[in-house]
């Protein structure tokens, strides 16, 4: 076997970042009300979703590989707990943190109309900590990976991206939004 | 606005005029003591509704003498009192004195003049669904406040304890939802229509909540029984109810009347129209506009409903033949659209859309047909849409100007802009200029 | 499944004008001026209680029901 888990774990860490980047690309963008014809908005909701589920199995393999390889010695309270492994505790604790954060994310997604909405934003709105968190474990971690001039220009094309929807969300009017902040004064 | 009351002088088709509510109080125009209370009404019969069949007694006895809510929706009130009396758990009592619509003042007046009365039907309502605690609920700074805190006073401990509660003056600060939100949680806007306070209420409990006068009426009814309150009014709407009338009368104020009176009655009996009438609004500011025919309207809820009008808040407000409709309609469809609680979309852009085009249809004649014709598509999209009536009675008081007073609307898409605009208005609501924002 | 009709509710003040519900049963929302849905009170027909489904599930603001008619 040799070094082929830790190389998935490397390469399924890679892909996952992509596609979490991509989910929440698509979460600003559906959450600023973009609509179009060839792209309307459940359209853009059900990539969203399925792309987020799709994150969390290249996740699963990430993770197991990284564990299951003996060479950093990974333990499974690490993947929940972080700062608490002997192998690049911060870098590795930030991935923990990530991790926590997807669950959440994705557990009350999947709870939503049990636990209504109010608590299902407030944590949704925690991918956005969530990405940053996430994309500075895989930089910080990788180490000599994250110096290949492909790696680095996949991250910073992930950066824009991920900034040019979070503006564009901040900016866009949402007249339901203003009516209901100036409707009720008393 | 003067507190005077009156016989039905003119009246030439019901039986001779009574008064109840407002008996012998409004001769002086003082407020009613606990000892002048009891010489005029006699204490309550404790003993009939005692022991454990008493509660349903008194709720029989309401049904039978078919009392309707006199807040708006005219509901038999014999039918709430029931679902909460079956209801689980502790119950609770609002008395709703809030009258948020500024064309109804007898809310106000009853409870200056006759505080004791409105106390009486709390208890007795209390007592009826088997309530631990009552909430008398009175817009801030209202004048009703000192008089009813005197009262309660006067009364010492009562059987179930009464708090005042003072809620904000907004117009839908008074529909009951929004009296349950603002008791659970200070926030005075609608809930929306289910469940309906009588099964989850204040804290989720089964809650009544009942206009002042219409618990007024009921204190009567335990003293005088089911007959004697039938021996007033129409069939489908027995007894007298209180009216606020205004506009071009000589007397504008509150009166008791006996339901069924014709309205052209009623504005005599508020001293007769100023000047000639051409059209009344009744039931509010969201009600309904009457053309001429009004006269023989009678004032109940079969009467305004083959007249395609609801009773509302029996207010009744009288317009000169010389008015514009549409340019106070517009005045009127500004002052809802201001007062949407802002929760529901087909309200918080419908009524001011609606208003807009109101005002469109009194300035600018030139496109009058084409504005009219938007409206009435408006009209027909935004009612039953919101979590409570507010939009509805906008879109009604609309749809029955532009019934009423199509011959203004066709006035002005021939001439110039409306002669009327820029004028004192003649409705119950505050100048544009002193509008909130 | 139970054959008491069905039919679609919005809840005024939950309904935030994200229009989904129009993109996906077109057939039976359509949008007011402001982008609200309107309904009527007609029963969901069977052919189309699938997508009206989707629909209740797919509402943002959990705006959406499909209730027992009364």
């Amino acid at each position: 076997m040799g070094q082929s888990l830790w190389f998935a774990s490397r390469g399924t860490g890679l892909v996952t970042a992509l596609l979490l980047t991509a989910t929440t690309v698509l979460g600003a963008i559906h959450a600023g009300r973009v609509t179009s014809a060839r792209w309307p908005r459940f359209t853009l909701h059900a990539v969203h979703r399925n792309l987020s589920l799709l994150t969390l199995v290249f996740l699963a393999v990430h993770v197991a590989s990284a564990i299951i390889d003996p060479y950093a010695g990974i333990a499974w309270l690490d993947v929940v707990v972080p700062f608490v492994s002997t192998y690049h505790p911060f870098w590795l604790g930030m991935g923990a943190v990530a991790f926590d954060l997807i669950l959440a994310v994705v557990v009350t997604s999947l709870l939503r109309r049990r636990i209504g909405l109010w608590w299902w934003r407030a944590v949704h709105l925690s991918a956005y900590a969530l990405w940053p968190v996430a994309m500075l474990h895989g930089v910080g971690i990788g180490g000599a990976d994250t110096r290949l001039g492909w790696v680095l220009a996949l991250y910073l094309a992930c950066a824009a991206a991920v900034l040019v929807a979070v503006v564009r969300r901040l900016l866009v009017r949402d007249p339901d939004r203003d009516a209901r902040r100036r409707a009720w004064t008393s | 606005m003067d507190i005077v009351s009156a016989t039905a002088g003119d009246a030439t088709t019901t039986t001779p005029y009574r008064m109840r509510l407002l008996a012998g109080w409004a001769d002086t125009g003082t407020t009613a003591g606990l000892a002048e209370h009891h010489r005029r009404y006699a204490p309550l019969p404790p003993a009939a509704f005692a022991g454990r069949g008493g509660p349903a007694r008194l709720i029989g006895l309401v049904e039978s003498s078919g009392l309707r809510g006199r807040g708006g929706g005219g509901f038999p009130t014999a039918r709430k009192l029931a679902a909460v009396a079956a209801g689980r758990g502790p119950r609770t009592v609002v008395a709703n004195g809030c009258e948020g619509d500024p064309a109804g003042a007898k809310d106000r007046v009853l409870m200056e003049l006759a505080p004791h009365l409105v106390i009486d039907g709390i208890l007795l309502a209390a007592h009826a669904v088997g309530a631990a605690e009552a909430v008398l609920c009175v817009h801030e700074d209202s004048s009703a406040i000192p008089v009813l805190a005197a009262a309660l006073r006067e009364r010492g401990a009562t059987r179930t304890p009464i708090r005042i509660v003072e809620v904000t003056r907004r117009y839908v600060a008074s529909e009951e939802t929004a009296l349950v939100s603002v008791l659970d949680r200070g926030d005075a806007r609608p809930r929306g229509r289910f469940p309906r306070p009588t099964e989850r209420g204040v804290r989720s409990r089964p809650t009544l909540v009942d206009n002042v006068e219409t618990l007024a009426h009921l204190a009567l009814i335990a003293r005088y029984g089911d007959a004697w309150f039938r021996a007033a009014g129409t069939d489908d709407s027995p007894g007298t109810t209180l009216v606020t009338v205004g506009g071009a009368v000589n007397d504008p104020g509150v009166y008791e009347i006996e339901l069924g009176l014709p309205i052209g009655a009623i504005l005599q009996v508020a001293g007769g129209p100023l000047v000639p009438v051409q059209a009344v609004l009744l039931g509010g500011l969201g009600g309904t506009w009457l053309g001429p025919e009004f006269v023989r309207t009678p004032l109940s809820h079969a009467g305004c409903r083959t007249a395609g009008a609801a009773l509302g808040i029996a207010a009744v407000i009288a317009l000169p033949a010389a008015a514009c409709g549409i340019a106070e309609t517009a005045r009127v469809l500004r002052f809802l659209a201001d007062e949407s609680a802002g929760q529901c979309g087909p309200c918080m852009f419908g009524l001011p859309a609606i208003a807009d085009d109101m005002d469109e249809l009194a300035l600018m004649p030139d496109h009058a047909g084409r504005v009219a014709a938007r409206l009435r598509s408006r009209l027909a999209v935004i009612p039953g849409r919101g979590a409570c009536a507010h939009p509805d009675g906008a879109v009604r008081l609309a749809a029955s100007a532009l019934h009423v007073f199509a011959d203004d609307v066709a006035g002005h898409a021939e001439g110039g802009p409306c002669r009327w605009v820029g004028q004192p208005s003649w409705m119950p609501v505050p100048a544009p200029a002193g509008r909130r924002r | 499944m139970s054959r008491t009709p069905l039919r679609l509710r919005v809840e005024p003040i939950t309904c935030h004008a994200h229009g989904i519900c129009r993109e996906l049963l077109p057939e039976l929302i359509r949008l007011d001026e402001w982008g609200y849905p309107v309904l009527d009170d007609h029963p969901v027909p069977a052919a189309l209680l699938a997508p009206a489904r989707v629909a209740v599930r797919s509402c943002p603001s959990l705006a959406l029901r499909l209730d027992r008619m009364a």
